[in-house]
């Protein structure tokens, strides 16, 4: 079995701040969910940016989908993260256009024919439940609704690996179930999840691994007494 | 890895339609949603066409300036005359048999011989030399033969003309009196060559407020650029939009040039339509030609282009997804 991302022995470090990342060694496999946890400043986030190439390791070697990404020139990125879907917490909606033209966007930009891109979109709509909803500007829409309509957009051109960076620290609780849900369910027709968030409280009872980043470290250990001192109701 | 990548690579290609196809649908996408913002962002961005045009016109309007001012010199042309200024042993017969042979000559329209007693009594009413020359003992005017080239002869074959008559061996001297108009001609030149100096810097400014404009664009849609970069989007599908607006400034900038200089023609044609009758001209002021028209809106288009894809390339790689 293949893994979809493998770090090997990876640090990362911010000129001035020091190492954010330290000999991070972990894998997904093709087809598994996992969370990745750890209070603000853990590097969660850095570790997501160098999976989708938004920063280059300081060390050690990362591989996405079999290609290891110290190999891609800056002009092959946009390909590059072609094959990945990134939810972010702030949505990062364009707020200009309806929501059918922010979740067609990556099928625009891979030159997808008109009609394909109608039923693709509608589609993904559908996924995330906001079918109807199509010619709505995403501003009218609620938290929880507009970040459905991210994750339409990441899954929309069918990638293997969806990521998302704390993508329920914006929504209320319950909203944020919903968006989890919405996660399993997509993990469930084969897409590889890998999600960064510190709402330990929402997860632990799901049963995927939890891969817990502290100062930087990693810790697979999912000790009760380390989730609480986590917990963090953001 | 490569096979991973090639596989994956192949996939999409089935869903993609050819490259023709995508081609067509990118750009024909990116048409309607620059006109259609541009259209929300209307009094803003006839603001910035309206510039253009003003520094487009102003070139074009002195061409088509320069222009008329040739066009009335050439009319000039045709009230040119050669004098052939005779031997003083030619007789009045000779001179007679020398015109009736000139007239039969391709080229020449008309013929006049002026004695030299004519040519005194015609020096003494104009000069106001007239008691003065009574002075002298013999006439030292030679007799004129005034030939006029008939209409619609070309310069070098009228100069040819002038050259051959000056070698007849009853002629003394043969002269085209157009001294005049061949320093109109070299000072039209001059302006010429000023009108596209003046063109290639307001080029320039035009590149650069085409440019500017797009840079404040880019600031403004600084956000959108960072969520397109991180779905994927290429450079160039980034920049296109930016270059459309560009394209559109400068096209839009050229109609209102084209306004301008037509506007300024038909304003001026009345009192230039009077001011030639009062020289029994029937001389009508000209408009920007066609040719120029094209070469003009052309302009606007490739400068307005040219100055958003200077900015976008300066300004694009800066702007990346943190």
């Amino acid at each position: 079995m293949a893994d979809i991302i493998h770090f090997h022995r990876v640090s990362h470090r911010y000129e001035g701040v020091g190492d954010v990342l330290a000999d991070v060694t972990f894998t997904l496999a093709k087809g598994e969910m996992a969370f990745l946890t750890g209070s603000s400043g853990a590097g969660k986030s850095t570790l997501l940016k160098l999976i989708a190439l938004l920063e280059r390791p300081t060390r050690g070697q990362v591989m996405v989908n079999g290609q290891n990404i110290a190999g891609i020139r800056s002009g092959q990125i946009p390909a590059f993260r072609q094959q990945i879907g990134v939810v972010f917490q702030n949505f990062n909606l364009l707020y200009d256009r309806t929501v059918f033209d922010n979740v067609a966007l990556p099928l625009v930009i891979r030159g997808i024919s008109y009609e394909d891109i109608g039923r693709r979109v509608r589609a993904a709509l559908d996924a995330v439940g906001l079918l109807g909803k199509e010619k709505v500007m995403p501003i009218t829409l609620s938290g929880g609704e507009q970040q459905r309509v991210g994750i339409a957009r990441a899954i929309v051109a069918k990638p293997q690996l969806l990521l998302a960076d704390e993508p329920t620290g914006n929504l209320d609780p319950t909203m944020a179930r919903e968006v989890m849900d919405l996660f399993r369910r997509f993990n469930e027709v084969g897409v590889s999840v890998l999600v960064a968030t510190h709402a330990v409280g929402l997860i632990s009872k799901l049963p995927y691994r939890v891969i817990h980043l502290e100062k930087g470290q990693l810790s697979t250990r999912q000790s009760p007494d380390l989730m609480e001192k986590t917990v963090d109701f953001g | 890895m490569t096979s991973a990548n090639a596989k994956s690579g192949a996939q999409a290609a089935e869903l993609r339609p050819n490259f023709l196809a995508r081609f067509a649908q990118a750009h024909a996408r990116e048409v309607v949603f620059t006109l259609s913002r541009f259209y929300r962002n209307l009094s803003g961005a006839l603001l910035t066409c309206f510039v253009i045009g003003i520094t487009l016109a102003l070139p074009a309007s002195l061409h088509t300036m320069v222009r008329n001012i040739n066009a009335v010199s050439y009319s000039w042309e045709s009230t040119l005359q050669a004098s052939l200024f005779l031997k003083d042993s030619t007789t009045p017969e000779q001179a007679q048999a020398l015109i009736a042979k000139l007239k039969t000559r391709p080229g020449v329209a008309e013929a006049i011989y002026i004695s030299r007693e004519q040519s005194l009594q015609e020096f003494k009413a104009l000069s106001g030399f007239g008691s003065a020359l009574d002075l002298l003992e013999s006439n030292p005017l030679p007799a004129v033969i005034t030939i006029t080239p008939s209409k619609g002869v070309q310069r070098p074959v009228i100069d040819a003309l002038v050259v051959e008559l000056g070698a007849l061996p009853e002629v003394e001297v043969a002269k085209l009196d157009r001294q005049w108009l061949d320093r109109l001609y070299a000072v039209l030149a001059l302006v010429q060559r000023l009108v596209l100096l003046i063109a290639g810097v307001l080029g320039l400014a035009v590149i650069v407020i085409v440019g500017n404009t797009i840079r404040l664009d880019i600031e403004a849609k600084r956000a959108e650029i960072v969520v397109m970069k991180l779905v994927g989007a290429t450079n160039g599908f980034i920049r296109r939009p930016f270059l459309y607006t560009g394209l559109w400034y400068g096209l839009v900038g050229g109609g209102i040039a084209w306004l301008l200089v037509h506007s300024a023609v038909l304003a001026l044609s009345g009192p230039a339509r009077e001011l030639a009758g009062l020289y029994g001209s029937d001389f009508r002021l000209q408009g920007l030609p066609l040719v120029a028209t094209g070469i003009m809106f052309a302009c606007g288009i490739v400068l307005g282009w040219i100055g958003a894809w200077w900015t976008v390339s300066r300004h694009l790689s800066r702007i990346e997804p943190q």
